[in-house]
């Protein structure tokens, strides 16, 4: 299971080991691992339906109670098989999308990282750690939606997806923290251990819509399913992936993931569903009067995972289990469908409606594949949408109160998405030709075609074998979603009844709302121009716009603190020490007190004078290089008093440093215009005032320290274990190199970047 | 400054300098002395040389970049890091090795020493990097 994860990453960097002749392929190499781990995955089917629970952990940061900690159950296995077997199609599918584009690498590497994200995510015990998970899946999809990166609408849709999902990723953070403070621990199981305490907790209705926060910018629920649209700007083998197993899934897993913890209370029923059925709605609605492939598709997906966070909103048995089903319908239909409006795409030239048309003679394999999907989006026998949809009836059906609203929007919500496939078959592939485009035809052979064909075949026997995937997959996984979950018993036909009606009148409603849309042209273009008026309101560009005006906002107030001016930044810190030091020394009501000044011999008050003297001069000389000079000797007399007293290294060090800063300094003036006296003499009063004001109580808090012991004495420790732990004697070097050697490094790094820096700034030619 | 006194003073400093730069840095941990110290020697060195040729025809004249000291330099300080990691002993935390050489004495090797000399290093590296940069663009 860890290794699996570890593969991910092992094989996404060594996709850039291949030889030449091999680099040709690097997506299919991924597509095996996938398929490699997808096999593994299968493999662990007997376990999990025997109730066994495979977990794995490995020590972290114990300090912080973060440790790495899998689990593989039911609900992680569907998932897991999920990413990687759908994986494995995208990549062989991206092996013939992305022949053409330069940069193929880096979205093989970026693709490849993200399949292992979020099968880390799903793999998560530890809420942390799913946390970086999550977090690691909206980077790098902000990676792959800006795959072309020279187009401006790429990258506005890559930023708006990784603003609103990282926000809710913080989101998502903080509501973890704060929940985890009643158990005390992130780990899930012990979540699920105190579930009880979290429900009622008064700190469970905050912690819920933290994490709700985060679900819904994740799975693009209402109103925050814009930036879903925006996504599609990815390269089609990227929204196929995205749409279908994953990323937009995350919060759906989430919410079933916590359900156990969460669940079960009035709060998380109407916010949820509630959210759910405004989403399943606008998303479908919305998607009838589009005319471009991908983003119907990315509509469509809107109202897929509204009708999954709905059913997880309704709560019941039922309905867990519907949405567990439909997790896997909408997987296997919305990665077909998008691989085929990219191969419509590559081969048409176009995702317009208007520019196709009667491609069932030409391309008939693609029509097949196409009708099967789109069938089973729009729940049709003997599809496995079919199933899919009949159980969401149930759910709804049974749904005690609130069914009748719920259900009838469920419905009108159904019948368009009935409408939207069938008119998505019918303006691809039967509508007479309109346009003079070359008619495409399709290549047989190309994973572009194999791909897809061969999820449309798993969708349609699952439809008609239901019991695979019920009796084994959805069986368990419901058994981790909630306790003491019964048997899962899916069948194809259910007999005339309440729901059965209810798909019928959906059906032939559907076929009615088409028929409509598509021989009253008029009614059609209403239509669009109606819902344009709609969308033009765009959140998104209010979004964006709302953006830009913060850190339009920012900016202005960052000038006044950033003004660039050094003096001035000096100037804020000395008083800003001065006046805190001042206070304190009034506010404390110290006595100034001088303990045993000890005698100073007289060439040691020599020094002092001589010093004095250089710094008077520097402050009054009338050419550089003398202030420099006087300077220097200053600091040569601060080095003389180390010597003095004994700290050896710190007068070498001194002497050195202050011999490099004068070259330094003589350096730098050779640069600088001639010198003038630019400041008048209220400046200088005033830079009088501050330079006493900060002299005088550094001074005083120098003379006062001697006064303080603290006990014990830090070096005491030092200068103890300095032979015996570090075999060093002089403890200045010990210090450096062992002791506090982590400050050291933080030093030397410091250092390098500032070096760095200054290097960069003043290469020749460059503009400093 | 092209002065051919200092050019020819500098021949024989730069030994010196840079002879009493790893003499302070093996020193260090013991007397007084050690990898900052000795790096502001051996930088010494550099700058010497600078000023009696020009600060371009040092670089270039440097077979060893200024950046590259800075890369070996780091890359000393995060492998003397690596042995205590293996040992299992907190981060940071050193390690020493002693082999007795008889009559020249216990010899002591630890991951400080390497430590110290990739802090020398680095101080090389940054301090002539400030200095050149500085000068070059004249």
């Amino acid at each position: 299971m860890v290794v699996s994860l570890l593969l991910y990453l092992m094989f996404s960097i060594g996709i850039f080991f291949l030889p030449k002749i091999l680099r040709k392929y690097t997506s299919v190499w991924i597509a095996f691992l996938q398929v490699g781990v997808f096999s593994f995955f299968l493999t662990r089917i007997p376990n999990i339906i025997n109730g066994e629970v495979l977990s794995a952990a490995i020590t972290w940061v114990p300090a912080l109670d973060l440790n790495l900690s899998f689990i593989l159950d039911g609900f992680s296995l569907s998932f897991a098989l999920l990413i990687s077997g759908i994986g494995a199609m995208v990549f062989f599918y991206a092996q013939a999308y992305m022949k053409k584009y330069a940069g193929t690498d880096r979205f093989i590497l970026f693709l490849t990282l993200f399949s292992g994200a979020m099968l880390g995510m799903v793999l998560s015990e530890n809420l942390i750690q799913l946390f970086i998970f999550w977090e690691l899946t909206s980077v790098l999809s902000f990676l792959l939606i800006t795959f072309f990166h020279e187009k401006e609408e790429a990258r506005k849709a890559a930023f708006q997806s990784l603003y609103i999902t990282a926000f809710g990723g913080l989101s998502l953070l903080a509501g973890i923290i704060l929940l985890g403070t009643i158990p005390g621990s992130y780990s899930l199981n012990e979540w699920i251990a105190s579930a009880e305490a979290i429900r009622e907790s008064s700190l469970y209705l905050p912690g819920l819509l933290l994490i709700l926060l985060g679900v819904v910018t994740k799975s693009a629920q209402f109103p925050f399913h814009f930036w879903l649209p925006g996504a599609m700007q990815a390269p089609t083998p990227v929204s196929s992936y995205l749409h279908s197993a994953t990323m937009v899934k995350a919060g759906f897993f989430l919410l079933a993931r916590l359900h156990p913890v969460l669940g079960g209370t009035s709060e998380w029923m109407y916010i949820i569903s509630s959210v759910g059925v405004i989403t399943m709605f606008m998303g479908v609605y919305f998607a009838v009067t589009k005319t471009e492939l991908k983003s119907i598709l990315a509509y469509t997906t809107i109202n897929a995972l509204g009708v999954l966070v709905l059913l997880m909103g309704i709560d019941t048995q039922l309905s867990i289990k519907a949405a567990l089903l439909f997790l896997f319908v909408h997987a296997l239909y919305k990665a077909t469908l998008f691989m085929v409006a990219g191969l419509i795409d590559k081969k048409a030239g176009t995702k317009e409606f208007s520019s196709l048309g009667g491609l069932a003679r030409t391309m008939p394999l693609t029509f097949v594949i196409t009708s099967l999907s789109a069938l089973s989006m729009a729940g049709i026998p003997p599809m496995l949408g079919f199933l899919g949809k009949e159980l969401i009836y149930e759910a709804k059906v049974q749904l005690p109160g609130i069914s009748s609203v719920i259900l009838v929007i469920g419905v009108a919500a159904n019948i368009l998405l009935v409408a939207v496939s069938l008119t998505f078959i019918y303006r691809i592939f039967l509508v007479k030709r309109t346009t003079d485009k070359p008619i495409p035809k399709e290549d047989r052979k190309s994973w572009l075609l194999l791909a897809p064909a061969m999820l449309a075949i798993l969708s349609l026997l699952f439809g008609l074998f239901p019991k695979i995937l019920g009796g084994t997959l959805i069986e368990s996984a419901l058994g981790s979603v909630i306790d003491g979950a019964g048997d899962v018993k899916l069948k194809l036909w259910h007999g005339f009844n309440d729901v059965f009606f209810l798909s019928l009148f959906t059906v032939v409603a559907g076929f009615m709302l088409t028929y409509l849309m598509n021989t009253k042209q008029m009614l059609l273009k209403n239509w669009q121009a109606f819902n344009e008026r709609i969308v033009r309101f765009s959140l998104s560009d209010k979004f964006l716009s709302g953006v830009d005006g913060f850190v339009g906002f920012a900016d202005k107030k960052t000038q006044i603190i950033q003004h660039g001016y050094h003096r001035y930044y000096i100037m804020t810190i000395m008083v800003l020490a001065a006046v805190a030091m001042w206070y304190q020394f009034y506010a404390s009501g110290a006595q100034l007190t001088i303990n045993n000044p000890g005698t100073i011999p007289y060439y040691m008050a020599g020094l002092v004078l001589v010093s004095v003297f250089a710094v008077v001069m520097a402050m009054f000389s009338r050419s550089r290089l003398a202030a420099i000079v006087a300077m220097g000797v200053v600091g040569y007399g601060i080095a003389l008093v180390f010597m003095y007293y004994g700290a050896i290294d710190l007068a070498i060090t001194q002497i050195l440093a202050e011999t490099l800063i004068v070259v330094l300094f003589v350096l730098v003036m050779q640069k600088m215009p001639r010198f003038l006296r630019l400041s008048d003499k209220k400046q200088r009063v005033r830079d009088l005032v501050i330079a006493i004001g900060f002299g005088t109580v550094m001074t005083l808090v120098t003379i006062q320290s001697m006064d303080i012991s603290l006990q014990p004495a830090i070096s005491d420790f030092f200068i103890e274990n300095s032979w015996s732990k570090a075999f060093g004697k002089n403890v200045v070097n010990v210090i450096l190199v062992d002791f506090r050697a982590m400050d050291t490094l933080g030093e030397i790094i410091v250092l390098a970047v500032a070096a760095l820096g200054v290097s960069m700034l003043l290469k020749k030619g460059g503009k400093a | 400054m092209n002065s051919g006194i200092l050019q020819i003073a500098e021949k024989y400093l730069r030994w010196l300098f840079l002879v009493f730069a790893i003499f302070a840095l093996f020193r260090g941990h013991n007397l007084p002395g050690g990898g900052f110290i000795g790096g502001l020697m051996a930088a010494m060195a550099f700058v010497f040389r600078g000023f009696a040729y020009s600060a371009d025809e040092v670089y270039q004249s440097m077979k060893i970049k200024p950046e590259t000291y800075l890369v070996i330099g780091f890359t000393a300080v995060i492998l003397s890091f690596v042995p205590g990691m293996i040992a299992g002993k907190t981060f940071f935390e050193g390690v020493w090795l002693s082999a007795d050489l008889g009559q020249l004495g216990l010899l002591k090797l630890g991951t400080p020493l390497l430590f110290d000399i990739g802090i020398f290093l680095v101080v090389i590296g940054v301090t002539v990097l400030f200095l050149f940069s500085l000068k070059r663009s004249d």
